[in-house]
């Protein structure tokens, strides 16, 4: 890997060409299913080529923010822009490529790991498939899945399944990556693993990333700035450090819970 | 109210879907893999009960006419009945339930569980529309094995009921005057009007499948739910048409 890539730009992992880095801007973003508000007017900037991480408790819309930045839900109200350009239009991901690793992997599990890697490039004829072939085996090779090429995604472990979700998206060349919970259900080394990778690519490729995470160590280790989400309102922006100290007390709690043994709400739970 | 709103966004977004996927129609040729294996899937993993039910379709049919034909002393003319039979309504609409049952459930299962496990998001994000690769092959698939699974139910049809007419004792009607007969009497345009029937059963049945399938919400329980709902529109959707198509075809 090169670590010349020069700031303001993403390097293509597979050509080494290096094009513009790419930013998002949220402004004033709200969503509402039916009755139910998921997010309140929410507002930052991600700039180019740096890690953010978002983080909340569970439900307080972190994901569905993420299936806006890549057009997968529309806004109530305000506006997403990725590069300048309107998220939730089709013709944005034309222009920029946007790879998103699903909490899930979200792999086609009729295709082999093979055959997921390839698909994208296949599909938009980016390459013949002598070309395709050599770009996948570049991708499982840095995600060090060599030897997992023909097997189904039911045979690999969560943290394979993980790792070769982000291979596809690194066979996208993206500009912007977005990973929703990358470290979910997986053991301490695996989580680990898979930020070392989110942090590699950034720091070799100067891809613009945007990570939604409940893992405190996770953000800590990677993130250059973190955006906290409860109750779908962003109510604390700032760098990672800012974690080790925080002003809300809200945020204290959600990022240090502390078990109480002798909370009243579940004793007695017979009656 | 609320279940007129949902058969209204039903056709809507089916007849969306539909425009979609024929707007892709020119990368047919580079999808022929896929095509080759959805005819497969339609037409060859269907063979085999279009093939055993329309046997007995044709044998009841025979045995049911020949009953009551004997009583005319016109038992002579069944292959007429049988032939016609087959070929205007019941090969085409036998052949459609059966496709509903076998490969539109197959069809909305597939699609539904994509959905819920987020793989036609990811197709999304990585700029497929599954329209495209997910659709198209499937109606151009059903367009030409439509009309090979017809005919096959017609010829075995007519087969089953060469053989109770020829060996049901009250009936007893040679195979050489039974095929005389229903020559006579079928002629190819009913064969064509089963075939016509028989496309546009197929095709739109793959169509509403395929639109159940992703248009599923929710958890792998309403997997479920969209297989069932698939069979039961579809099933509906033949029979409805099947009562307009025939009176246009009888009209004209």
């Amino acid at each position: 890997m090169s670590s010349s890539c020069p700031l303001g730009s993403t390097r293509n992992p597979f050509t080494a060409v290096d094009t513009p880095a790419v930013g998002v801007s949220i402004e004033k973003l709200s969503k509402n299913f039916g009755s139910q508000q998921v997010l309140r007017e929410v507002t930052f900037a991600v700039e180019p080529g740096e890690i953010f991480v978002l983080m909340g408790p569970s439900g307080s819309g972190k994901s569905v923010l993420l299936k806006h930045i890549v057009g997968l839900e529309q806004p109530t109200a305000g506006r997403v822009t990725v590069h300048g350009l309107d998220a939730a239009a089709t013709a944005t991901r034309e222009q920029v490529r946007i790879a998103l690793v699903f909490q899930s992997g979200a792999l086609f599990n009729s295709l082999s790991v093979y055959d997921n890697l390839a698909l994208y490039p296949r599909e938009h004829q980016i390459a013949d498939e002598a070309a395709i072939r050599d770009k996948v085996m570049h991708a499982l090779q840095i995600l060090s899945l060599e030897g997992t090429a023909r097997k189904a995604p039911s045979e690999l472990s969560g943290g394979m399944r993980k790792r070769v979700a982000i291979a596809r998206a690194l066979v996208m060349e993206p500009q912007l990556m977005l990973y929703d919970e990358p470290t979910s259900e997986l053991d301490p080394v695996m989580s680990a693993t898979i930020s070392e990778i989110i942090a590699t690519l950034k720091e070799e490729y100067h891809v613009t990333t945007i990570v939604v995470s409940h893992d405190r160590e996770l953000a800590l280790g990677i993130a250059d700035r973190v955006g906290i989400l409860m109750d779908g309102a962003l109510v604390s922006l700032g760098p990672a450090a800012a974690l080790h100290a925080p002003q809300d007390p809200r945020v204290a709690e959600f990022l240090s819970p502390k078990i109480d043994l002798q909370n009243p709400r579940f004793k007695n739970l017979e009656k | 109210m609320k279940q007129l709103n949902a058969i209204l966004e039903g056709f809507g977004s089916t007849w969306l879907l539909l425009v979609r996927a024929l707007a892709y129609a020119p990368t047919l040729p580079r999808q022929f893999g896929r095509f080759v294996e959805q005819c497969y899937l339609i037409g060859y993993t269907t063979l085999p009960i279009v093939a055993i039910l329309s046997f007995f379709i044709g044998s009841v049919l025979a045995l049911q006419a020949g009953r009551s034909m004997q009583d005319f002393g016109t038992q002579q003319f069944i292959g007429s009945l049988v032939g016609l039979s087959m070929a205007r309504e019941l090969g085409p609409v036998m052949a459609a339930i059966l496709l509903a049952g076998r490969v539109g459930s197959a069809i909305a299962a597939e699609l539904a569980s994509m959905k819920v496990y987020q793989e036609i998001d990811a197709l999304e994000t990585m700029n497929i529309p599954p329209a495209r690769m997910l659709v198209l092959p499937r109606l151009a698939a059903v367009l030409v094995m439509m009309p090979v699974l017809t005919i096959i139910a017609d010829l075995v049809g007519w087969f089953g009921g060469a053989i109770v007419a020829k060996y049901t004792k009250i009936i007893s009607i040679e195979p050489e005057s039974y095929f005389s007969v229903l020559r006579r009497y079928t002629h190819f345009s009913d064969v064509l009007n089963g075939l016509f029937k028989a496309e546009l059963f197929g095709f739109v049945v793959v169509l509403l499948c395929c639109n159940i399938g992703l248009n599923t919400r929710g958890g792998p329980r309403e997997i479920g739910a969209s297989v069932t709902r698939a069979v039961v529109v579809s099933l509906i959707a033949i029979l409805v048409l099947d009562y307009f198509v025939t009176q246009v075809l009888m009209a004209g």
